[in-house]
């Protein structure tokens, strides 16, 4: 009697079992990580995406603890940035973390969306995955602007004016539209204080809640891979794709390699050179906000300054705003405008390998030319390389419909 | 070799590896929390503005106290009559530390009858050290009450006597706290530090 | 071969990123290099002393803490009241000007700024040539103007080491347009301080002013070396790891 009973009130298998009764701890890992299976011939362009997932981690650790020493007021914030960078200890390598984090933010979301268009990830099935990922991309740019504006120096409020004077632009709503993103007729502690509770509370949330939806969308229909084969055509008796290795212990162990990589660039730049040369931190930034005075020069963040380069290659104010917008918009139809029978790049033509070139060229040259002052010849070349730009995606349906495939084989390619 | 042999070395190798990854990472991730739990600490500004503070007592009468805050915190000093230290022996029995016996409630030179360096000047935080509530100065001595005057906190009623020693049966457990002072000069003391230049 | 391509190519990136610490000297290409020697003690000391005689009367740098100071600059408690605490009482305070802002703001139309950042805003080659580029000018307000910030407001307060001097510019005319080129300067007084160590006098301050523009400079490019270390040898173990594991890839 005794016994049956101590066997009855046993759980069986223990904690683990006791939690799975109640919340499918388990099936989500199995589900998740230990059986994901993605295909084992990922290169190089595959890191990216959990590099993201890093970055942001960095972001929200080093956020909330600043958040605890900055003061969200103009008249304190540039002084409560020296008072972390001086007075708290290691205050310093907190907030060196975090601005140069945003910038490796985009370094790696820029490298992840490139890889998606170096193997066609946003073709079909995978088109919604895509869409939910610009739709991170889209946060993440208002994230930026927003943590930009924070430091309360004289970028972070001109830059702030110039681009939030660009919703001005548009015809009726335009100026009720900037005041209400201001919230007074000028950039203000008003406006300050706002852009911090987006940059830390709004901002965060809806990017921790698109990453979600992001992956769950993935492990949905599965990862695509530089040969841009469907591995779950190819399944063996067990019902595993035969090209597909489980997410642990091959993926993570592969990335554990890629995220300690990244950790030696990022640290390098943390701690040998946190400005980057005015790239990460702008120099004019170390000046409090001068409401009198405009910086000479005034350029936003590298991450911005290719869209900004295609705004001022433009000399009208709202047509300016349109292809800004429409520039940043474009990328979202993809899936749509690429009409290759085939995803990767390895078996496309060479119309799109050209295209694709061009496109590398022409966006990075645009970044650069978005720092560059807006005199003659820089905005003759910024207006090449716009209409360079738009032709890459509005020809993209007739391109890639002309353009050579080669036959895709059934199965991945892979040297052991 | 055959093929078994080589599965185990490569399981072993494995397992090691496996063991050796976890342990970098995981120290790694230890040094890193440094910094973020280090940056909880009073800051160069808290440092600086809980910096010793000055009280001149030239002008205070016997009798007179005064409240200063260091670091934020409440401070009294009060300058004790004759009558004030008369009586200090006589609550002894109602007192649960009268020796100062616990030692982190006040410097070593605050060890005596009177908790203070001149018997004169009584330096405590004003700081229920039940609760952290502000204790109330009641002087009046009340033979009735058996009480020779003290410090009596409006929050949870602890009582002190006039070197902050606690009363037996109240919920503080411990005397007030003598904060670190000095004399300066005899008509300043310094509150905070009791050692080297001002 | 993948494998040398990734290290080599890591290696370029680290190389990159550590020679793009500071300013980069795209901007004003004609500037004199201050060549400041940031490890350098006695120049930061040097430096101290004149930024605290010189500049601290009208410029405040109210981030920076005395006591933060004399621990880098390995000065004690005593040398440091006596030597470089002259508006201030206690080691922690911040280092404020002398002058009220409004006073200061009402005598030079503009407020003289706070000089906590400035080597970080302007960099280090900018200020060390504005300190060497004041000139006689009969037209402004405080008898000099300056080659590097034209119009400014500041006076030449370092005339007594300097001396004056004027500067002289080629005219040039191109298609009617009419540019001035700085020709060169020619000494019109002479002062304490021979060239020569006028410049080694600002090249100190500038080296000061840079140090203050960022104190933890130099802990952080020591602590870096030991970060990077530590993650080279995470890296060989976790890619032993890998390879380890992905032996049962086939």
């Amino acid at each position: 009697m005794a016994r049956i009973e101590a066997e009855v009130g046993r759980p069986q298998g223990g904690f683990l079992k006791w939690i799975d009764d109640r919340f499918p701890f388990t099936a989500t890992l199995k589900y998740h990580v230990t059986e994901y299976y993605a295909s084992k011939n990922f290169n190089f362009w595959y890191v990216f995406g959990v590099l993201a997932f890093v970055v942001l981690a960095i972001q929200l650790v080093t956020g909330i603890f600043l958040t605890m020493n900055y003061k969200p007021a103009a008249a304190d914030a540039f002084a409560s940035v020296e008072y972390i960078m001086r007075d708290v200890e290691w205050g310093w390598l907190i907030r060196y973390m975090h601005s140069t984090g945003a910038s490796f933010f985009f370094v790696v979301v820029y490298l992840h969306m490139f890889r998606a268009m170096l193997y066609g990830s946003y073709k079909k099935p995978r088109e919604l995955i895509w869409i939910i990922g610009m739709l991170i991309f889209f946060v993440l740019m208002a994230e930026g602007f927003a943590g930009y504006l924070l430091p309360w120096g004289q970028m972070s409020y001109w830059g702030a004016q110039v681009i939030i004077s660009l919703f001005g632009a548009i015809p009726g709503i335009g100026e009720a539209l900037v005041e209400i993103i201001r919230g007074d007729y000028s950039i203000s502690d008003i406006t300050l204080n706002r852009f911090f509770a987006l940059h830390v509370i709004v901002l965060p949330l809806a990017l921790i809640g698109l990453i979600f939806v992001h992956i769950v969308a993935l492990h949905e229909v599965g990862s695509n891979n530089p040969d841009g084969i469907e591995i779950k055509q190819n399944k063996g008796p067990d019902g595993v794709p035969l090209d597909g290795i489980a997410f642990h212990p091959y993926h993570t162990s592969k990335d554990l390699v890629a995220i300690i990589i990244f950790l030696m660039v990022f640290s390098a730049v943390v701690f040998f050179a946190p400005d980057m040369g005015g790239y990460f931190l702008e120099h004019a930034n170390f000046e409090p906000a001068n409401l009198t005075a405009t910086p000479e020069h005034i350029a936003p963040v590298w991450y911005f300054t290719p869209f900004y380069a295609i705004l001022r290659a433009v000399p009208d104010k709202l047509w300016g705003f349109i292809l800004f917008v429409f520039a940043v918009l474009l990328p979202v139809f993809l899936p749509w405008l690429d009409r290759a029978r085939v995803k990767s790049v390895r078996y496309r033509g060479w119309i799109y390998k050209s295209a694709l070139a061009i496109f590398v060229v022409t966006f990075l040259t645009l970044g650069w030319l978005g720092t560059m002052p807006a005199e003659n010849i820089y905005v003759i070349a910024a207006r090449i390389f716009s209409a360079l730009y738009f032709a890459f995606f509005l020809l993209m349906p007739y391109y890639t419909t002309i353009d050579k495939t080669k036959p895709v084989p059934d199965r991945v390619v892979y040297h052991g | 070799m055959n093929e078994d042999d080589v599965d185990r070395i490569d399981r072993n190798r494995r397992h090691f590896l496996t063991v050796a990854t976890a342990v970098t990472g995981v120290a790694g991730v230890g040094l890193a929390a440094i910094p973020f739990l280090s940056s909880l600490k009073p800051s160069a500004r808290a440092q600086a503005l809980g910096a010793p503070v000055e009280v001149p007592i030239g002008s205070m009468l016997p009798g007179e106290m005064v409240r200063v805050l260091w670091r934020g915190r409440l401070v009294f000093v009060l300058r004790r009559t004759q009558e004030m230290l008369a009586h200090l022996p006589d609550d002894v029995a109602d007192l649960k530390d009268p020796n100062s016996e616990v030692v982190e409630q006040q410097p070593k030179y605050a060890v005596n009858a009177t908790r203070s360096v001149k018997p004169e000047f009584l330096v405590v935080e004003g700081s229920c050290t039940h609760l952290g509530c502000a204790p109330l100065e009641d002087f009046e001595v009340r033979p009735a009450e058996s009480w020779n005057g003290g410090f009596f906190c409006p929050c949870h009623g602890s009582k002190f006597d006039l070197a902050g020693r606690v009363h037996k049966g109240v919920p503080a457990p411990t005397n007030l706290r003598v904060p670190p002072y000095r004399f300066v000069r005899d008509d300043l003391i310094l509150i905070g530090q009791d050692t080297g230049a001002a | 071969m993948d494998r040398l391509r990734l290290l080599s190519g890591v290696t370029a990136i680290l190389a990159l990123v550590i020679s793009a610490d500071g300013f980069a000297s795209s901007a004003g290409a004609e500037l004199e290099p201050a060549n400041i020697d940031p490890g350098n003690i006695s120049s930061l000391q040097r430096g101290a002393r004149n930024f605290m005689n010189y500049c601290s009367g009208c410029h405040s740098a109210q981030y920076v803490r005395y006591n933060t100071i004399g621990k880098y600059l390995e000065l004690s408690e005593e040398q440091l009241v006596d030597n470089l605490m002259f508006n201030a009482e206690k080691t922690f305070e911040t280092i404020q000007s002398s002058m009220p802002a409004a006073d200061a703001a009402r005598w030079y139309g503009v407020a003289p700024p706070d000089l906590s950042l400035m080597a970080r805003a302007k960099g280090s080659d900018h200020i060390y040539n504005f300190l060497k580029g004041f000139y006689l000018d009969p037209e402004s307000p405080t008898g000099v103007d300056n080659l590097v910030l034209a119009g400014t407001s500041m006076p030449h307060v370092l005339w007594e080491l300097q001396g004056y001097q004027r500067a002289s510019f080629a005219e040039h005319t191109e298609g009617g347009v009419t540019s001035r080129e700085f020709d060169g300067f020619e000494q019109v007084t002479t002062g304490m301080l021979d060239e020569e160590d006028y410049d080694e006098f600002v090249r100190d301050t500038v080296n000061f002013l840079a140090y203050i523009a960022e104190p933890i400079r130099s802990e952080r490019r020591k602590l870096g070396v030991w970060v990077l270390m530590y993650l080279i040898v995470f890296l060989v173990i976790a890619a032993m790891l890998k390879k380890q594991i992905w032996k049962d890839v086939k």
